[in-house]
């Protein structure tokens, strides 16, 4: 089965992300009052070829922690959709 | 056969001609390592040099330790052998395990490229061998990601085991407990973010780099202490 998936990243708590801070400093300049807790981080859209949604799943994981995120800054949520590539 | 210093070249790597002309000028042998390579070719010390491996792609370090020389560079370190990461070879050795922690970006979000001071912590390290602890270098720096950070156990382990081999004295990037430079649990592989290679002649500056260099060249035996 085809499993399209997203991969989205963000430094962890505790790490400080001066992109987000500087982003959430500018929003008032404009107008947006009151935005808070911004984070910064990445997308990963792509689809796996696997068994079942739990084996795509666990791939996904195991590429997280070896690859596609520095687990000592960055934390990864997944979704994975059985719907196919989107 | 003389003692030989490796510069490994990734692409983008862009500091590795001045590590080069660094180490000959202290009167060592230098030698440029295509990254796809396998072997190292016997050299006796190796160098990661700044720049851009990999286009700094994904995250600075992250695509390059998967290049081919990097698993030689892994046997190389586990048998003792000194291994030298400068900025970006310095983010390469966390991604790659060698070293702990992570470069994250500037705290005040801005590339920094100036002179920096730093203090050395430990001489007993293969690019400290030479220099006094305590002593006071005048080094650039040149990174956006050189905002050193790691869990709290490993700061505590890196302190409690004397790793932490250059603090700045006045810290430039938000740096836990202002590290600018670690090194490995065996003590042979040492990362740091200034560049020593920059700071090689009076014309560059400041010569403060060359006592580092020094000090690995008599490490990998190439010149008597």
């Amino acid at each position: 089965m085809r499993f399209s998936v997203l991969v989205e990243t963000r430094l962890r708590d505790g790490i400080a992300d001066p992109q987000g801070a500087t982003i959430e400093r500018s929003l008032p300049a404009l107008g947006f009052d009151g935005v808070s807790g911004v984070r910064v981080g990445k997308a990963f859209r792509f689809s796996v070829e696997s068994d079942d949604e739990a084996a795509a799943r666990a791939e996904v994981e195991d590429m997280c922690k070896r690859f596609l995120t520095n687990p000592v800054i960055e934390d990864a949520t997944i979704s994975v959709d059985p719907s196919g590539p989107g | 056969m003389a003692s030989r210093v490796g510069v490994v070249v990734f692409p983008g790597s862009n500091c590795e001609l001045d590590v080069v002309e660094a180490v000959r000028r202290l009167g060592g042998e230098a030698e440029l390592l295509w990254h796809g390579h396998t072997s190292l070719g016997g050299v006796d010390a190796v160098v990661l040099p700044g720049g851009f491996a990999h286009g700094d792609y994904l995250r600075p370090g992250a695509i390059a330790r998967f290049s081919p020389v990097m698993r030689a560079v892994d046997a190389f370190a586990a048998d003792g052998g000194p291994v030298i990461g400068i900025c970006n070879g310095f983010q390469v050795l966390c991604e790659a395990g060698l070293l702990p922690g992570a470069l994250q970006k500037n705290a005040g979000l801005k590339f920094l490229c100036k002179p920096v001071v730093v203090r050395v912590e430990t001489d007993t390290t293969p690019l400290t061998g030479d220099v006094p602890v305590g002593g006071e270098l005048h080094i650039p720096i040149n990174h956006f990601e050189g905002n050193y950070t790691c869990e709290p156990e490993t700061l505590a382990d890196l302190r409690a085991d004397d790793r932490i081999v250059f603090r700045y004295t006045d810290n430039p990037n938000g740096s836990i407990d202002d590290i600018a430079g670690i090194c490995s649990a065996g003590r042979n592989v040492v990362g740091l973010m200034p560049h020593p290679e920059r700071a090689c002649h009076p014309l560059l500056g400041s010569t403060d780099g060359a006592p580092l260099l020094r000090s690995l060249l008599v490490r990998a035996g190439a010149l008597v202490a």
